[in-house]
């Protein structure tokens, strides 16, 4: 289902749903971000897949975010994210710590409709003290010891959210080889896809373009949002605009400077234009 | 590396950045005969030095596979960043680096944050890969340019990932050495600790003492952190620079004053 816009598709998430999003090396979709804080989004419950950057940022800054699970949080070469930071302080965030393959092998679990994958490593972490989901068991299969290992519930989020290159005539669409796009929409209940431009045809009927696309039999709907992930790079589209991002990060480190980057940048004249 | 040389050196080039000098030394790390073989090594975080390590370890002539997971173009993976921890799940990566916002003496990384979890002091990013990377793979560069006792402290706040493992826990490696600005520490697994291997110049074992915050073994005299070879130098400020520009822009106009070019 293609519609009008990113602010169409936000308007299909309701308040206290589970979205995982890529992070900033990886396609996430800040023009549904921005028309999720438009749309005045609450109580969200956000994946980072496997860490989270820019678009979570705002998206907790604009107070649509209850509870974080994530592997890290940065701005990456702008630094720390100063809103997460700012609302873990001030205690309104719950954060839930994991470990980049954990949350992998979670969705992997969901993909195969499986109840847990079993992951080497974590044992003496705090990360895993702080994760009463996680469980040490000792492997079945070992021949001697006890040889104890993590076991990780499967995660199914409500949505997946992301942005593509393009999408065809028949709701599939193509991102090239950031697969982990492919993995968390495989594991969630529905997608909702922003991409730059719409191509007539079928990507699946194509040698070259079919590793890189992900079939219609997960996307529930998508929208074009042209530049729908800037200031993040879009694979050899466009590249990462780091001064709209440290202009972000120097203007978000107060909650007054943050809700002016907001007026300008996602309730302003411009992306009125943009989100019609 | 005899007197006449350092005079050459002294007269073609300009001083020895210390930046070079932290390549050149991670880049012997990474061929120390003594460690298992770096076949494969992937560099994650943003930090371009061990990146350089690498590209010169490769252009000596090493045949040395690198994943590079920062670089934009020429990204090793096809099937998502799932890729890399799929590979190190198999014990295919030979060599990864790790840092902290906290390293303690026995090598646990505080990635996480300093205070009550989840760091309710100083919020670090977060652990990335670490808790499963420090385990998989047969070895770990630790490298941090600050050293300073707030960051080598004696015991982290938070551990993000664990220096050493229990008996029975599965674990192919630790870490080999620990890199900073000051000096090489080397780490012994066996004790949990580390042993003063090298100091910068500028520097004694008393004041890598000073800015220390976990007690660490010194054994005989400490040799200097030797400067990178004429070659070394040579290939830093060419084709390694060369490797690094487009990923690294900031980190190249600075330690070598060169420009990318416009795309």
């Amino acid at each position: 289902m293609m519609l009008p816009s990113a602010d169409a598709l936000a308007a299909l998430v309701p308040d206290g749903a589970l979205l995982a999003m890529p992070p900033d090396n990886s396609l996430p979709s800040v023009a549904i971000a921005k028309a999720l804080i438009r749309r005045g989004a609450r109580n969200l419950r956000l994946l980072g897949v496997p860490v989270s950057g820019f678009a979570t940022d705002i998206l907790i800054g604009a107070g649509c975010v209850a509870e974080l699970e994530t592997s890290a949080v940065s701005l990456g070469e702008a630094g720390f994210a100063p809103r997460f930071s700012a609302a873990l302080r001030e205690g309104r965030l719950i954060l839930r710590d994991a470990t980049c393959p954990a949350i992998h092998s979670m969705l992997q679990a969901s993909e195969k409709g499986i109840p847990f994958m079993a992951l080497r490593g974590i044992i003496g972490s705090d990360i895993l003290a702080n994760r009463p989901d996680w469980k040490v068991v000792p492997n079945p299969f070992a021949e001697d010891g006890e040889d104890p290992i993590v076991l990780l519930p499967a995660r199914q989020p409500d949505f997946a959210i992301f942005h593509a290159a393009m999408a065809d005539s028949e709701g599939n669409v193509w991102l090239g080889r950031r697969r982990e796009c492919a993995t968390i929409a495989h594991a969630s209940k529905a997608a909702l896809v922003t991409v730059e431009r719409f191509v007539e045809g079928n990507f699946l009927e194509n040698e070259k373009l079919a590793p890189g696309a992900i079939s219609s039999t997960y996307i529930t709907a998508t929208a074009i949002a042209e530049r729908g992930a800037h200031p993040v790079a879009l694979l050899d589209e466009y590249g990462f605009d780091a001064a709209y991002v440290a202009d972000y990060a120097r203007a978000a480190k107060t909650e007054e400077g943050f809700r002016a980057w907001l007026d300008r940048e996602v309730f302003g004249a411009a992306q009125k234009v943009a989100a019609e | 590396m005899s007197a006449s040389d350092h005079q050459g050196r002294a007269a073609m080039h300009p001083a020895i950045a210390p930046e070079e000098r932290l390549i050149a030394t991670l880049a012997r790390l990474i061929m120390d005969p003594s460690a298992p073989p770096a076949r494969h090594i992937a560099v994650g975080a943003a930090s371009p030095m061990p990146a350089a390590a690498c590209w010169l370890v490769k252009l000596m002539g090493h045949p040395v596979k690198l994943s590079l997971l920062h670089k934009r173009s020429g990204n090793p993976f096809t099937e998502g960043t799932r890729e890399l921890f799929d590979l190190t799940g198999q014990g295919r990566i030979d060599l990864f680096f790790l840092g902290g916002g906290q390293i303690d003496g026995q090598a646990n990384l505080n990635l996480v944050g300093t205070g009550e979890w989840p760091g309710m002091g100083v919020r670090f990013p977060g652990s990335f890969g670490s808790a499963f990377m420090y385990f998989m793979t047969p070895r770990t560069i630790l490298f941090r340019e600050e050293h300073s006792p707030r960051v080598l402290v004696e015991k982290v706040d938070n551990i993000s990932a664990p220096g050493v493992s229990a008996p029975g826990v599965f674990r192919r490696g630790t870490a080999q050495a620990l890199v900073t600005g000051k000096c090489v520490f080397r780490f012994h697994p066996d004790r949990a600790r580390f042993s003063l291997e090298s100091l910068h110049p500028g520097e004694t074992v008393d004041s890598v003492r000073e800015a220390t915050g976990f007690p660490f073994d010194v054994e005989g005299e400490v040799p200097a952190t030797p400067d990178p070879s004429e070659a070394e130098l040579a290939l830093l400020r060419g084709t390694v620079c060369d490797e690094m520009v487009e990923t690294y822009p900031e980190f190249c106009a600075r330690i070598w004053g060169r420009r990318a070019e416009a795309a």
